[in-house]
């Protein structure tokens, strides 16, 4: 369960506040781009939920924010609907509705099967939407028009402004960190943990863990939804590619990137790796060889991932008169 | 920094143009010359359409050399851009070239899914695009756009004469077999559209799910409906596995096979006896004897040492139809009206044949017959000529 | 032949290819408790190396020969320079490092070979056909890879039940610690399991090549369908990969014919249903 240090949460504030300041001075294009990246960010910190306390290592992660996407892409191209205040309930259900039926079938088992289930059983959603032309198939679906979040004809946020884009992302992010820290401080939380340390013993405790397990990961389905919600509002734009495998096994990089069982690491892993991603592409077109190498290095040897590095070099500072080694 | 100078430059010229009012100093085509031009080229250059991001680069490229490296007399630079085949970093990126790198004009794509997603960044930065590939066909039907241009084909068109040429080569029955996606759905509609029109019937038609190679269970429905003839969409790989399980079925010399250019094109030499006697239908065809056509693949050649094909001419093209476009204009891009109406009314003089562009921004083009006859693809004729995409659903507004 | 009876051979022949694949990938996680999601990478390094080296030497025989050592190396290396520091820590790590991995051999590959798709032709005396039916015939080389493959299960059966490294990695499965104090070199033992299992792969690449063609991304849709074999066949159990790669075959087949709508998905709905029925799949241990 989160507690953080005074350092951390100090660090947090000025990092929250520096993304609320940063439209001031921030270029439209970059604006845009960090929407973005707060939109991945909500997302993976979604996943960590699961990996990070949970300790249920989910690979298909990426199916709930997919389909929110093309609950979001329904209502309005094809039932005719923007309102917002329809549309994002609906979203968040669908993708908890699926993250209900897909957990109750994966957390039957554990370890390497689950991680092969949650795959398996996302990639049959995502050949569900790759081949149903209905929804455009391969191509993917224009959303003609964002979300509208108005309440008696006054447009409470205007979602087609960058501006205010940009602070919805940054609202949902740090409502979802506030409550997500919140969640896992309460005695759910810390079944959660506990459940992740030995599970048999929780179990002869009286817990009944598998429900635990279910109501954590429709919790982060929900939360992936939401990012769902938001990108494709963002993007206007659904396509199959959301629910593929590729963007769970990325999300996955996010967080242990960022340091996982943190919730503020997949912050910081998302810009960083998006960041990065971006810097690469216009270096080299080889530019996923590197970017492989970089995940196989980081999987070998930053396990704690950037959130950890502080305690790290802490810890290598402390040990080094000892042993001169560091 | 760009868009500021721009802006001064124009300021600069209006308040010169004030002071010399009486003699007729610069015009406004003048005076936007000053500021080179930035094409944004959105295009894969890695992944499965690597090679054809490629060939569309270098032919346009060296279809803008040939012309001095100039249009309408203004100097430009290309901002390039791997798209990597990706639809959900599309509107990034198109976003990337029209607002951060302020790029005049965007230039894209082969992946119809990404193109989609390109033309709705372009509509709402209300910016010219122009697409050397994508084929899908909504993008000159319901989302067609004034500023949308399509200088490759629709998926339609390839494919509708295809019916026609089945029915001439004496066939009543047909079964369609194509990957269940937009492309293939779409191809064979344009297959379908001519071949019932013209009194065929289809038994069934069969779709493999996206991008699966697995053919068989198809071919062993194929051999017990025993049709005149089959009409097949796939591409690469697909193609290339479908030709040999088709061979390897037996059915290849009972069953006549059909499909657009792109089943054989850049896989008949690896399918060998496979690809032997399929008849196919493509707005372009290797061996044209035509002076245009000669003089491109050997310049081609010289500049790459690849051998050109139907995506390096639409590449070739779009260096052309920018060309006319601009040089219109004198350069000058934010002339709209009049370039929209320089490139409605572009006649091209292309390897292909000479096209010119219907009204929702198609080419209208001759659609060809070839076949496959020992190892090489040899030209048959017109399928059809001047064929015209109905752009159906298209408001140009 | 009738139409049914063409249909179960069409499925079960892609059966056969699945379990070739499929049992290197279960090897690694029932012996070494290893998730490899760069499984189906080396699937499609064998069938770029069988190509290339069919294409230099004009045999494929004598491409596998030769490529068959180089992907056991290439498990091998990885293994001891990757794999091996990740045995102790969450599976998340191994998957985040396969993950790379597969990035880096998916680009390795384009940048090697290229973007276009390749063709491999079948050995002169495996070329023909065999007429199944009025309009149909069967390739014969399809038929040798189900041979192939029933080879395969058969030695990897006697591989691990009958021989004495069988027997060590039966034990190092399950008691790894009381191997090790035996005096066996788990890490050596480990290592020529990774390496067994990436050549598995491989061989399966290869093999297939000719009936397959070779194309870059191949190794993708691959593995997604050997983790659907492996879990329906429980972890671990060769015999499990046998039964759960025949029922994704002739599931896959049949779903086409039958119920061309949901063609897609149907693999993933019978894996769901198995589960149901018993989660830890058809042969395998409790999980």
């Amino acid at each position: 369960m989160p507690s953080y240090s005074r350092v951390t949460l100090v660090l947090l504030a000025l990092g929250f506040a520096a993304l609320a300041l940063f439209p001031l001075v921030g270029e439209t294009f970059y604006i845009r781009f960090f929407t973005k990246i707060m939109i991945y960010a909500l997302f993976a910190m979604s996943l960590d939920l699961l990996v990070g306390y949970a300790g249920l290592v989910s690979l298909g992660h990426a199916a709930f924010f997919g389909v929110a996407t093309y609950t979001v892409a329904g209502f309005i191209d094809k039932l005719g609907i923007a309102d917002g205040f329809l549309i994002l309930p609906a979203a968040l259900a669908v993708a908890a509705i699926c993250a209900a039926v897909i957990g109750w079938i994966s957390i039957r088992t554990t370890g390497v099967y689950f991680i092969m289930i949650t795959l398996a059983l996302a990639q049959m959603l995502y050949y569900f939407f790759n081949d149903q032309l209905y929804w455009g198939g391969t191509d993917g679906m224009n959303i003609s028009a964002k979300p509208l979040l108005a309440l008696g004809g006054f447009t409470l946020v205007d979602l087609s402004n960058r501006v205010q884009f940009y602070y919805t992302a940054l609202a949902c992010l740090v409502t979802a960190f506030v409550m997500l820290s919140v969640l896992l401080r309460s005695p759910f939380g810390h079944a959660l943990v506990g459940i992740r340390a030995n599970e048999g013993r929780m179990r002869s405790l009286g817990y009944d863990v598998q429900r635990y397990k279910l109501v954590a990961f429709v919790v982060a389905g929900a939360l992936a939804g939401l990012a769902g919600f938001l990108e494709s509002s963002r993007a206007t734009f659904a396509t199959p590619a959301y629910l593929g495998w590729h963007e769970s096994g990325h999300a996955l990089m996010i967080v242990i990137l960022g340091g996982m069982g943190t919730l503020y690491g997949p912050i910081l892993g998302a810009f960083v790796l998006l960041l990065m991603e971006d810097y690469f592409a216009t270096l080299t077109e080889r530019w996923l060889l590197i970017e492989g190498l970089f995940v196989m290095a980081v999987a070998l040897l930053m396990p704690e991932g950037l959130a950890g590095l502080p305690r790290r070099i802490a810890a290598l500072r402390r040990r080094a008169p000892e042993n001169g080694d560091g | 920094m760009q868009r500021n100078r721009r802006t001064f430059l124009k300021q600069a010229g209006a308040g010169a143009a004030v002071l010399a009012a009486a003699s007729a100093l610069p015009t406004r085509f003048a005076v936007a010359q000053k500021a080179k031009l930035k094409l944004g080229l959105m295009l894969p250059y890695t992944g499965t359409y690597a090679a054809l991001g490629h060939n569309i680069t270098d032919a346009m490229n060296l279809r803008l050399a040939e012309a001095g490296n100039k249009l309408g007399g203004r100097e430009y630079e290309i901002v390039k851009l791997d798209d990597e085949s990706a639809p959900p970093k599309g509107k990034d990126n198109a976003a990337r070239l029209l607002v951060r790198d302020k790029c005049d004009l965007l230039i894209g794509t082969v992946h119809s899914g990404v193109a989609i997603a390109m033309a709705q960044v372009a509509k709402e930065e209300n910016k010219f695009l122009v697409i050397p590939n994508a084929g899908a066909v909504q993008l000159t039907r319901q989302n067609c756009s004034p500023k949308l241009f399509r200088t490759s084909f629709s998926n339609w068109q390839p494919a509708y004469p295809s019916g026609d040429v089945a029915l001439k080569d004496g066939h009543k029955t047909a079964v369609i077999m194509t990957w269940k996606y937009p492309a293939g759905f779409e191809s064979a509609g344009g297959f379908k559209d001519s071949f019932v029109k013209g009194g065929g019937k289809i038994i069934k038609e069969i779709l493999p799910d996206f991008p699966s190679v697995e053919f068989q269970a198809g071919l062993t429905e194929i051999a017990s409906l025993k049709p005149d003839c089959v009409y097949v969409f796939f591409a690469g790989a697909g193609a290339l596995k479908f030709m040999k399980d088709y061979e390897a079925a037996g059915l290849k010399a009972s069953i006549q096979l059909y499909g657009p250019g792109f089943l054989t094109d850049g896989v008949y030499k690896q399918a060998g006896s496979a690809a032997e006697g399929i008849k196919t239908t493509l707005h372009y065809a290797d061996d044209l004897d035509t002076p245009v056509n000669k003089k491109f693949r050997a310049a081609f050649k010289k500049a790459t040492t690849r051998e050109a094909d139907v995506y390096a001419v639409q590449g070739y093209d779009t260096g052309t139809f920018l060309i006319q476009g601009l040089d219109a204009v004198k350069g000058d891009i934010s002339a709209e009206k009049p370039l929209i109406k320089a490139w409605e009314g572009v006649k091209i003089d292309s390897p292909r044949g000479i096209f010119t562009l219907s009204w929702s921004h198609e080419p209208i083009q001759d659609i060809y017959l070839r076949q496959i006859y020992s190892g090489d693809e040899k030209l048959l004729g017109v399928a059809h000529k001047a064929l015209a995409d109905s752009g159906s659903g298209c408001v140009m507004a | 032949m009738s139409y049914f009876l063409i249909q179960t051979l069409n499925g079960v022949q892609y059966g056969f290819l699945l379990f070739l694949v499929a049992s290197g990938l279960t090897l690694i996680f029932g012996i070494m408790g290893v998730i490899n999601l760069a499984h189906g990478a080396f699937y499609m390094v064998g069938a770029y190396l069988a190509w290339w080296l069919a294409e230099k030497t004009g045999s494929l025989f004598l491409a596998v020969l030769m490529a068959l050592p180089v992907t056991v190396l290439l498990g091998l290396v990885i293994e001891r320079f990757g794999i091996r520091y990740l045995y102790k820590r969450d599976h998340l790590y191994q998957v985040l490092f396969t993950y790379g991995l597969i990035l880096v051999l998916n680009e390795a590959q384009r940048v090697l070979f290229g973007n276009d798709v390749h063709g491999v032709p079948a050995p002169a005396w495996l070329a023909g056909t065999i007429r199944l039916s009025e309009a149909q015939t069967y390739p014969v080389y399809r038929l040798f890879i189900s041979v192939t493959c029933v080879g395969v299960a058969a030695a990897l059966y006697l591989l691990i039940q009958r021989t004495r490294l069988g027997m060590v990695i039966r034990a190092g499965a399950t008691h790894r610690d009381m191997v090790a104090a035996l005096g066996f070199d788990i890490a050596r033992l480990f290592m020529i399991v990774f390496g067994l299992g990436a050549a598995l792969a491989a061989f399966a690449g290869m093999i297939a090549a000719p009936a397959n063609t070779v194309y870059p991304g191949m190794g993708d849709q691959i593995l997604i369908l050997s983790f659907v074999v492996v879990v329906i066949g429980g972890i671990g159990s060769i015999k499990g990969a046998f039964a759960g790669a025949m029922l994704v075959g002739v599931a896959d087949t049949f779903g086409r014919v039958l119920l061309p709508q949901g063609a897609g998905v149907t693999v993933y709905a019978v894996m769901a249903l198995v589960l149901l029925w018993r989660p830890q799949g058809l042969f395998g241990r409790t999980a």
